[in-house]
């Protein structure tokens, strides 16, 4: 019985459909780890081998990958809740109370979308707090660094325009008290220093991201498509430019 | 008390309160590694010289740990809904309005300084500042392990901007003010009809200064000699210093204006607290 079964394994693990997509075997080989890294195309953003302390939690804490994991899950429940929402002013706010009541684990799926993000930034920040202690910043990884302080404030922004989609009071009015600030930007701001007489609360720069000169059906469309569009794609390419330098600047800093 | 636990068990406040206990179970666990490499001098890591191969140790240890956040998410989720509240009307303003949790160092900073500089200048400045660190950060020690030692200033300076200014005013914003943006302290009842006296007196007419230009000018004086600090401590020092010789001109008042800007905040919410000090530089264009 069991050499039949181990047969009928040689047979199905040798077979050509088998092979064409599985291009390793399984000894535990050396060999064969790396070209499980290698081979892989999720997989091949790691290098073959990494320093032992790059797999120590005291070291790293983890927390880059928790980050990127949070992405991962608010992009797939983010496309799920764009099924059941239209981001106008009568709708907004009627579609979410649908999701909550109505839609089969709409509630659920609402909540993993809200504490996900909200996860993200915490982890975003314990990241960056991490990789400050630990001098992982200085030469070669000065730029990476910088682009990681981006993709910082791009998940602030993230977070902060999907804020406005519930279109319920807490969304509106922490939106509205957020983006006041913009009316005080200098020169660019209706009320801000060295503004010229030219610029309005209607052509300033709150006015051009809000689209309106108070938050209103025009700014939960602008922040929709910044949400759902813009933003994740720009996150999306600095993500892709940080993990490659990471490897590109010698992988996980060390002492050596 | 109750209100502060109805404060406390806000669905939205509860990232708050996970990093009121994370971080400084972080911070304990840098700084005990930190302390152990500098008492050792090597640090642990480099120790193990060898590498390991990814698939599987670094691959499984990535697994159990998306698994092990995906559970706590997956409970989170299923314990605590997200909150909606009525139907946003623009004419119905919540008293206090308070922006997301995140944001709310910001909105803090806005009692001590007006909105061009709370609300644009300074989180500019931190995002400047923080992508400027590699660059002026010149000290080849401390790369890749941790240690207090062998970067004190820079540890103690990064520290207190994120710990101090950034979580701990975030959260005295989301626990401890109330409305009128007022401060209540956590067992006070938050009265909306409280009526703080607006005694605020700004530093010029502290000093006996009635006329409005020589005020301008007296602001003017002082703000400008406050960051002038930094460069006057650089000639003082360059001949002894071979550290500051090292870091160079450009890259120390890049370093020194970053600083006394970060240290600008706690000023002035001492001089608030202690003197009603409102601005320190009344000018007709511009407060600071």
């Amino acid at each position: 019985m069991n050499e039949k079964r181990n047969g009928l394994k040689e047979k199905i693990v040798n077979s050509q459909i088998w092979r064409s997509m599985f291009r390793h075997g399984y000894e535990n080989t050396g060999r064969r780890y790396t070209l499980q890294i290698l081979q892989n195309v999720w997989l091949h953003l790691h290098p073959p081998r990494v320093p032992r302390h790059g797999i120590n939690f005291r070291f790293t804490w983890c927390m880059g990958g928790i980050t990127f994991l949070m992405f991962l899950v608010t992009a797939v429940t983010g496309v799920l809740l764009m099924f059941y929402y239209r981001p106008t002013a009568e709708y907004a706010f009627r579609d979410v109370q649908y999701l909550e009541f109505d839609i089969p684990f709409g509630m659920l799926l609402r909540n993993m979308h809200r504490w996900a993000a909200h996860g993200m930034v915490i982890a975003v920040m314990l990241h960056m707090f991490r990789v400050f202690l630990t001098g992982s910043y200085k030469k070669p990884r000065e730029f990476n660094w910088g682009v990681g302080v981006i993709l910082l404030v791009v998940t602030l922004f993230l977070s902060f325009t999907g804020y406005l989609l519930p279109w319920d009071q807490l969304a509106f009015w922490a939106v509205t008290v957020g983006t006041n600030m913009a009316r005080a930007t200098p020169v660019l701001g209706h009320e801000g220093p060295f503004h010229p007489q030219d610029i309005t609360q209607e052509n300033d720069v709150r006015f051009a991201l809000l689209g309106g000169t108070i938050v209103g059906p025009s700014t939960l469309l602008r922040f929709y498509i910044l949400h759902c569009v813009a933003v994740p794609l720009l996150a999306s390419v600095l993500m892709a430019l940080h993990f490659w330098r990471v490897r590109k600047d010698g992988g996980i800093s060390g002492p050596l | 008390m109750e209100h502060l636990l109805a404060l406390i068990t806000k669905p939205d406040n509860v990232p708050i309160l996970a990093i009121v206990f994370l971080l400084p179970y972080f911070t304990w666990l840098s700084f005990s590694q930190g302390r152990k490499n500098d008492r050792a001098g090597t640090p642990a890591e480099a120790a193990l010289k060898d590498k390991v191969y990814v698939w599987p140790y670094l691959c499984r240890n990535e697994f159990i740990c998306a698994i092990i956040i995906l559970l706590i998410l997956a409970v989170w989720s299923i314990t605590i809904d997200a909150p909606l509240e009525e139907p946003s009307d623009p004419t119905k303003t919540p008293n206090p309005s308070k922006a997301p949790w995140y944001f709310l160092a910001l909105q803090e900073m806005l009692v001590y300084f007006d909105p061009w500089i709370a609300g644009v200048v300074l989180p500019g400045l931190i995002i400047v500042g923080l992508i400027a660190i590699p660059y002026v950060d010149i000290n080849p020690k401390g790369k890749g392990y941790y240690t207090l030692k062998e970067r004190p200033f820079a540890i103690a300076t990064f520290c207190f901007g994120f710990i101090i200014l950034w979580i701990t005013l975030m959260v005295v914003g989301t626990f401890l003010r109330g409305p009128g943006w007022n401060f209540f302290a956590p067992w006070k009842y938050w009265d909306p009809h409280k009526v703080v006296p607006l005694t605020n007196v700004n530093l010029s007419y502290k000093f006996g200064i009635r006329d409005v230009l020589t005020a301008n000018v007296f602001g003017f004086v002082v703000v400008a000699g406050y960051f002038a600090l930094g460069p006057i401590f650089y000639l003082w020092k360059k001949r002894s210093s071979e550290f500051l010789q090292e870091l160079g001109l450009v890259r120390y008042i890049v370093v020194s204006f970053l600083f006394l800007t970060m240290l600008s905040l706690p000023i002035k919410m001492i001089l608030r607290w202690v003197w009603n000090i409102k601005y320190i530089w009344v000018s007709p264009w511009f407060n600071i």
